[in-house]
């Protein structure tokens, strides 16, 4: 069969969510709406103490002061903040000690998804932290991980448990005022992981969360801390799906990352969200702040798959405060249909010879606008910072459009930066040149993009890798092999 | 008062001044509204994150010239290119200044925008033409607008060459304490028309002049334009130089700007490419220290299949300088096989100089070949070393690689004359003098 460019195009506008299915757990859900009452229930129901109540409140009286950022090159209707539930957990809650325990609805749901939990324990060798909705409903592996005094749990037990820990670090990296959505995650944030790596400890395995969106109508507002001690080394995963819905889902996720002298942070993810129908209906909102900050010969690689949600706003960045440090940014989206990406990062070069690494490769296919936006800032203390920036995007069809905006500000006469963007579609030459060697088009095209992406393919971990290809096979379903 | 205020409460006195019957008084007064509602614009707006003219703002610019001044051909003789015989505006304090010009109306027209803007000969083309390509909606384009009464008039038939290229040259001479010029051009070649043309803005005193120009430049098919801009002004004056190009079907139009003067130089530089098979080049190089700023915006907009545009800017700063770099380029859906290339390079001298760039793509089609690039970074060491190791000082050794540099730029401009004289230039402002021409 001879498969066109045309023909992946359609397949792409005719390919419908796969993973999109409800599944019907009852939920301890707030009635929707937003004020201090909300704040401080969402805050009792998770047992805080009174610190963590006032940080929340501090986050909500700056929050109504904010206004919703317009600068990103993306359209949509503005959530209603006041018809969003704030908070919904599922309802059968005690902890459980094993995976029979767990409801099998919801053990249902994950197979459906293709992520088996036994099967993963097993196999993968990978501790899971599932956020179901928002709250942590079965974490594995942290005996393992509590011999070496690695601390892996939900964010709201981490503040049950490690307070010291979690007030030290919580919003050194993301403060509250940082911006809108961060502002309304610190006053309202559900649940979330935290991840603490004692000094000179290197995390033997890859930890994971798998995020899904599930109750309708309802804010997912995760909160993530990871903490990699002095000379410790952590690989984090994470990785998203969520089902079929009409009315836009929002997500207002805050990450925040802390390499401390001699760490290394390796943060995975992939996100896979409702992107809405092919009519441009419905999808999520996904509104995500990220952040890490470097101390001395740190280091902190963020690698993003983002092939879901109708609209992204994501910037992973990296502060690189200590000398010597060190910032990568590894980044594919996709979009397709109606979806809108404006992702990228910001690189901020504050210590002496510290060096940053941005690969960004957007495809865009159906009516889809993608922009890569990136910073880099080498400030005048910054001697010998090094940065290197590439951006490739690749169109498929002429009804998309893909968009760059790097900003780049030096301040530093030794600083050396490097900035290069393309843009460009499958070349027929190279398909002919495939097809000459009895390639027929389809595998020339499944070649051609898994070569564009190859180069942020091969920084996700073996375990995740996997998981990228199918995601990125179903946002580009037939080309990608 | 400020500015702003101060403006627009001049506007009636301005046009009553001039003729109210004129037929661009429509054009002037919908444009001082825009003007009014907008004002000038702040850090806030994107396109002047970097660049801030609040202290522009604070002066208090006169805005209506005086009448012609006394200028002698040899206290000035030495900002023409006498190498080469050429036509000349000339104006002064924004007065055209006829001893000092040599204008033609000999198969072509090199005259003023006044005897444009007045005369029924030209009405035609100044209906078609004038205030047409410039965006109405920018505040300070629309400001000129507003004033604008005096320029240079440029207008090439079909099949015509200039027997020689074009000057057009302001002076000020300080005759106020701080000066607003608002000279506005327009230039239009025809079909198969070629025509050259060399800008230069220069203050003769230490006082304060700001200019806000604007160009319009139309290219017909297959016309030729080559527009040199030499910004090697004084420190105290501040230029904002807006030019607006239309392209037809294979027309080519090279933009060279060459920015080595000035406080504060803002250039809006904008292609609209409405044809097919065009031609756009837009280069650069800026040298600059002390507390200068020069600020480049391009955008290119391919509207139609088949075109290319080249960019290549090339910067060197030193001491407190800032460079400012916005390219834009624009790929409509109907533009396939577009090809875009823009290249941003930089070298920082010192550690208290800054450079923003932000090279952008936004593209809507998909069959195209767009491309940017930007760098920022030193001079090479090992280079350094190898020129110092053969005998050469380290002054002229750098002053060397810095010619190298923005040697690209300076390969492409097609009067040798006037290569020679940007080279002279750049010698002078890196304080050396090498025995070459480049």
């Amino acid at each position: 069969m001879a498969y066109t460019e045309e023909e992946l195009k359609k397949e792409l506008e005719t390919k419908e969510y796969e993973y999109g299915f409800y599944t019907d757990i009852e939920s301890d859900t707030f009635p929707n709406g937003l004020n201090e009452e909300v704040v401080i229930a969402i805050s009792k129901k998770k047992e805080e103490p009174e610190w963590m109540t006032e940080w929340r409140l501090e986050a909500f009286r700056i929050w109504k002061e904010m206004e919703e950022p317009e600068w990103a090159n993306v359209t949509y209707d503005k959530p209603d903040f006041q018809a969003i539930s704030y908070y919904s957990a599922p309802n059968k809650k005690p902890k459980y000690d094993s995976l029979d325990e767990v409801d099998p609805e919801l053990l249902d749901t994950f197979k459906r998804l293709g992520i088996s939990l036994d099967e993963q324990k097993k196999l993968a060798g990978v501790a899971v932290d599932i956020v179901m909705d928002s709250v942590s409903v079965a974490t594995t592996f942290k005996k393992t991980l509590g011999e070496k005094g690695i601390i892996f749990c939900s964010i709201s037990e981490a503040i049950r448990e490690h307070p010291e820990l979690v007030r030290k670090h919580l919003g050194t990296v993301v403060p509250q005022k940082d911006n809108f959505y961060a502002a309304l995650n610190s006053a309202v944030f559900s649940d979330g992981s935290f991840c603490y790596i004692p000094k000179g400890v290197r995390c033997p395995m890859e930890l994971s969360t798998y995020f899904r969106i599930n109750q309708a109508g309802t804010g997912q507002f995760e909160r993530t801390l990871v903490v990699a001690d002095e000379g410790s080394y952590v690989s984090y995963l994470e990785g998203c799906t969520a089902p079929s819905r009409d009315e836009n889902q929002l997500h207002a996720a805050v990450v925040e990352l802390i390499a401390l002298d001699d760490a290394e942070i390796k943060y995975s993810t992939v996100q896979n969200w409702f992107p809405g129908n092919k009519e441009g209906k419905g999808g999520v909102f996904n509104f995500v702040t990220k952040r890490g900050i470097c101390e001395k010969n740190a280091k902190i690689s963020w690698t993003q798959v983002e092939t879901g949600s109708a609209v992204t706003w994501k910037y992973p960045s990296c502060i690189l405060k200590g000398d010597n440090s060190i910032g990568e940014f590894y980044s594919i989206a996709v979009t397709n249909n109606f979806q809108q990406a404006d992702t990228g990062t910001k690189m901020i070069h504050l210590g002496k010879n510290t060096r940053s690494t941005i690969i960004s490769k957007g495809i865009s296919a159906g009516k889809s606008q993608n922009s890569y936006r990136g910073l880099v800032q080498v400030g005048s203390r910054a001697a010998n910072a090094r940065n290197f920036s590439q951006c490739d995007s690749l169109l498929m069809g002429n009804e998309c459009g893909a968009h760059t905006f790097p900003y780049i500000e030096a301040k530093n006469s030794t600083a050396q930066i490097e900035h290069e963007a393309t843009t460009s579609k499958i070349g027929e030459d190279q398909i002919f040149y495939c097809n000459q060697r009895g390639i027929d088009t389809e595998k020339a095209i499944a070649l051609i993009v898994n070569g564009f992406s190859k180069e942020v393919l091969n920084k996700l971990p073996m375990e995740f890798a996997v998981e990228a290809q199918k995601l990125l096979e179903i946002s580009l379903e037939g080309s990608v092999g | 008062m400020d500015l702003k205020e101060k403006l627009v409460s001049s506007f009636l006195a301005f046009e009553n001044n001039v003729d109210v019957d004129n037929p661009v008084h429509d054009i002037r007064t919908a444009a001082i509204k825009n003007f009014e509602a907008k004002g000038f614009p702040s850090k806030k707006e994107e396109a002047w994150k970097y660049t801030s003219l609040n202290s522009l703002q604070k002066i208090d610019f006169s805005i209506f010239p005086k009448m012609e001044s006394n200028l002698e051909f040899k206290d000035v003789k030495k900002y023409f290119l006498n190498e080469i015989d050429t036509y000349k505006i000339v104006f002064v304090d924004g007065v055209y200044s006829s001893f000092l010009s040599e204008t033609t109306h000999e198969g072509v027209d090199v005259c003023l925008m006044s005897s444009a803007l007045n005369k029924p000969t030209y009405k035609a083309v100044i209906d078609v033409y004038f205030n047409k390509i410039a965006c109405k909606d920018d505040s300070l384009t629309s400001l000129n607008t507003a004033f604008s009464k005096e320029g240079a008039y440029i207008y090439i038939p079909k099949n015509k060459i200039p027997k020689k290229p074009i000057e057009i040259i302001h002076f000020a001479t300080g005759s106020e304490a701080a000066a607003l010029l608002q000279p506005r051009n327009l230039i239009i070649a025809e079909e198969n028309a070629e025509l050259q043309i060399i800008e230069r803005h220069q203050s003769l005193t230490t006082n304060e002049v700001l200019t806000n120009a604007v160009t319009e430049i139309y290219a017909a098919k297959n016309a030729i334009v080559d527009y040199y801009k030499i910004q090697n002004d004084a420190h105290s004056s501040s230029l904002i130089d807006n030019t607006y190009i239309d392209q037809k079907d294979a027309s080519h139009v090279k933009v060279h700007t060459f920015s080595f003067g000035g406080k504060l130089t803002r250039n809006n530089l904008n292609f609209y490419q409405n044809g097919e098979r065009i031609e756009s080049t837009m280069k650069g190089v800026t040298i600059i220290e002390g507390k200068q700023l020069v600020d480049h915006h391009t955008l290119v907009h391919h509207i139609e299949p088949n075109c290319e545009s080249h960019q290549d800017y090339k910067g060197i700063y030193d001491e407190n300088a800032t460079g400012v770099f916005n390219g834009k380029i624009i790929v409509e859906k109907l533009a396939q096989k577009t090809n875009a290339f823009q290249q941003n390079n930089n070298i920082l001298v010192s550690d208290k100089a800054s450079i923003n760039t932000k090279p952008q793509l936004e593209i809507f089609a998909d069959d195209v070949k767009c491309s940017h690039g930007c760098t920022i970074g030193q001079l090479d060491k090992d280079a350094l070393f190898y020129l110092q190791s053969r005998g050469i000082p380290k002054k002229e050794a750098r002053a060397l690689l810095m010619y190298a540099f923005a040697n690209n730029v300076l390969e492409s401009v097609r009067i040798p004359e006037l290569k020679t004289r940007i080279n002279k230039i750049i010698a002078n402002k890196l304080g050396v003098n090498l025995g070459f021409d480049l």
